[in-house]
């Protein structure tokens, strides 16, 4: 051992961080533990429950159907915003004044606050007044998202994807640039097919932006909560209430604290939990590929 | 195959980029495009693969007009100077994917895969992918994937400049050898005058888009057409001052006062430039003909095991190459020594008219 005293002042250097952490996330997070384990009435009156309120939340048939939703929800936005953002992506031109048009075009839909984004499809898509739900009915095809499950969730998908597939683009945009000249060129001398030079040059180096594109919308579209309720506010019936939603109801609306803790701690879980799947098959799928 | 290269020229929104090539390179030739950065290397290179269409001139391949002919279809290969591999794919399939397209036999790729990675002594790493590589190994492989194909052109484009030191000569040491036996034109651009010599082969100098001389390798360095190509073929470049040259003896613009020697006999009295070689300057009498030139040292920079000392003459700068690590006072007065017999001589032009006789060649010790 040497005989140098050991100096603490490292610990003063982590303090900030430490501190910041923990009134960011430890404590409103252990708030929630505290509450989904009590029933709590007054400041001086509260039981503990146990995992009382855990139980009743897996058992609630609302939660089921909003986690089947919201499952399916966030499956078809990855399905289709990932390879329609790759797609636009690779159409845009790479250099020239058309470029700064084509990132502000991308930029508007990223730009209007979510609330704002319900509110233009809400017009937009009304079967009486708006410009989409009109011609969708001149078309001859019955269409009323205010009436009809299926519209409405078609509707909010469309949504999402007017909304969201800008942020794949650019992200796949700045991929496709970081690319060097000489690839392609490689490419062109070696005879190499559009497709060989997509799937052997593009898609690989892609991997990393991919990465972040598919776990930004897995975790948003997820938590997805403003756009749907100014849309649907969650109908009709239930079709569009989407786990977010049905926890502000149950939180905010019923007052229900305990289970709606519970419901947040299950709710952090799944996506911590999916979120860490996704990294880890991306990272070890195309190992290597990142040089 | 021969390339000829016929008055070739490429502009790109007024600005000239090359300016009339002319230039024939044979079957089975080694030759170095030595040029400064932004000489037009990587220019011509493209135009000479097709990736660019000439704005005049012509492309010919043994003959054959080329010059409307995409790359696709030209036997082509290139090594850039950023190691370019397919990233997902192994060094195997690397080495194999033009063979591929080529659409050969499963047993002939397997059997020309494996001796090209042998000859790049890459075999060892066939199942690898290139991200798990250093840097000598990834050039390697884009190299692998360049010869492989036997094409008929192979274009390597400052293939080291992005390797360490070491690996760097490693990979120089053993590209001769790669060529060598080969039928192939080798174009190989470098902006580094000491690779152009290890190398050997032909050398064609570049410099502002324009060809200034093109020769076997030595022959160029030894005879630098102009004062252009002894500055772009030296590092350090080459010493150059004005004089007049009044029958037995030079007096240098900056006083210097030198017998003439025999190899300048030829020139008529008059002004001229005069050159001399960093390494053909001492602070050490060599010989008694040396002439002696008091300068003071202006800075001394170590480089490898040599000393390059910068030294003022009455307003002339020269760089003196001196072999072994020396350290000199700053502003102190050295007494540099000159050897008449080393001088080129050019005209108001810059055009070589008078050069040293090249040292003897040395025996081949190889054999």
């Amino acid at each position: 051992m040497d005989d140098k005293p050991i100096n603490q002042k490292a610990w003063f250097l982590v303090l900030p961080v430490v501190v910041t952490v923990a009134f960011s996330a430890v404590v409103p997070l252990m708030t929630v533990v505290n509450y989904s384990v009590q029933d709590i009435f007054d400041p001086h009156t509260r039981y503990f429950v146990g995992t009382e309120w855990f139980e009743q939340i897996l058992h609630d048939s609302r939660l089921h159907g909003a986690l089947v939703r919201q499952f399916v929800f966030s499956l078809s936005v990855l399905l289709i915003e990932i390879p329609l953002g790759i797609g636009i992506a690779l159409t845009m031109p790479r250099r020239g004044r058309w470029v700064s048009v084509c990132l502000v075009l991308l930029a508007l839909p990223l730009l209007v606050p979510w609330n704002v984004v319900g509110t233009i499809w809400q017009i937009f898509a009304r079967p009486d007044i708006g410009l989409l739900g009109r011609a969708v009915n001149a078309l001859g095809i019955p269409y009323n998202y205010t009436g009809d499950p299926t519209d409405a969730w078609v509707t909010v998908l469309v949504m999402d994807v007017w909304h969201w597939t800008s942020l794949v683009v650019l992200l796949c945009y700045a991929g496709l640039q970081a690319i060097p000249d000489a690839f392609y060129q490689a490419a062109r001398i070696d005879g190499a097919s559009r497709w060989a030079v997509f799937r052997y040059i593009e898609l690989p180096k892609l991997r990393g932006v991919l990465m972040i594109a598919i776990l930004l919308r897995f975790m948003d579209s997820f938590m997805i909560y403003a756009e749907p309720f100014v849309l649907t506010g969650g109908g009709p019936g239930s079709a569009t209430t989407f786990l977010s939603q049905l926890l502000t109801t149950m939180a905010v609306g019923q007052f229900d604290l305990g289970p709606a803790a519970a419901f947040s701690l299950i709710y952090f879980l799944i996506i911590l939990l999916f979120s860490y799947v996704f990294y880890t098959a991306l990272t070890h799928l195309g190992r290597g590929a990142n040089r | 195959m021969t390339l000829e290269l016929d008055a070739v020229s490429r502009v790109v929104g007024g600005e000239t980029h090359i300016d009339a090539v002319s230039l024939r390179l044979e079957p089975g030739s080694f030759n170095v495009l030595l040029g400064l950065t932004l000489a037009g290397k990587t220019t011509l290179m493209r135009l000479m693969a097709g990736l660019d269409k000439p704005s005049s001139g012509r492309v010919r391949m043994n003959g054959v007009d080329v010059t409307d002919v995409p790359v696709r279809k030209r036997n082509v290969a290139m090594v850039y100077q950023q190691f370019i591999n397919y990233p997902s794919l192994t060094v195997y399939d690397n080495i194999a994917s033009p063979l591929r397209l080529a659409g050969l036999s499963k047993a002939e790729i397997d059997r020309r895969v494996r001796a090209e990675a042998e000859r790049l002594h890459i075999d060892h790493l066939l199942d690898r992918l290139p991200g798990e590589l250093s840097g000598g190994q990834q050039q390697r492989t884009a190299i692998a994937r360049a010869l492989v194909r036997d094409a008929e052109l192979v274009l390597l484009d400052e293939p080291l400049v992005n390797l360490d030191y070491k690996l760097r000569e490693e990979l120089r040491a053993d590209m001769r050898e790669l060529f060598a036996r080969r039928r192939a034109v080798v174009v190989y651009a470098t902006t580094d005058p000491r690779e152009a010599l290890a190398l050997g082969g032909n050398t064609a100098v570049l410099h502002q888009g324009r060809l200034l001389q093109y020769g076997p390798t030595l022959e160029v360095y030894h005879r630098p057409a102009s004062t252009e190509v002894a500055y772009v073929f030296a590092d350090p470049p080459m010493n150059t001052v004005d004089g007049t040259l009044t029958g037995p003896a030079i007096e240098l613009d900056d006083g210097t006062r030198l017998p003439s020697a025999p190899h300048l006999s030829g020139l008529a009295a008059g002004r001229y430039r005069f050159g001399i070689r960093p390494s053909h300057l001492s602070v050490r009498r060599l010989s008694p003909a040396q002439a002696e030139v008091p300068a003071t040292v202006e800075i001394a920079e170590i480089n490898g095991s040599e000393t390059y000392l910068h030294v003022r003459h009455n307003g002339s700068a020269w760089v003196i190459q001196q072999e072994g690590i020396l350290d000199f006072e700053l502003g102190a007065t050295v007494t540099v020594y000159l050897d008449p017999a080393r001088l080129f001589a050019f005209d108001r032009q810059g055009r070589l008219l008078a050069a040293p006789t090249p040292p003897p060649p040395l025996p081949d010790l190889r054999a």
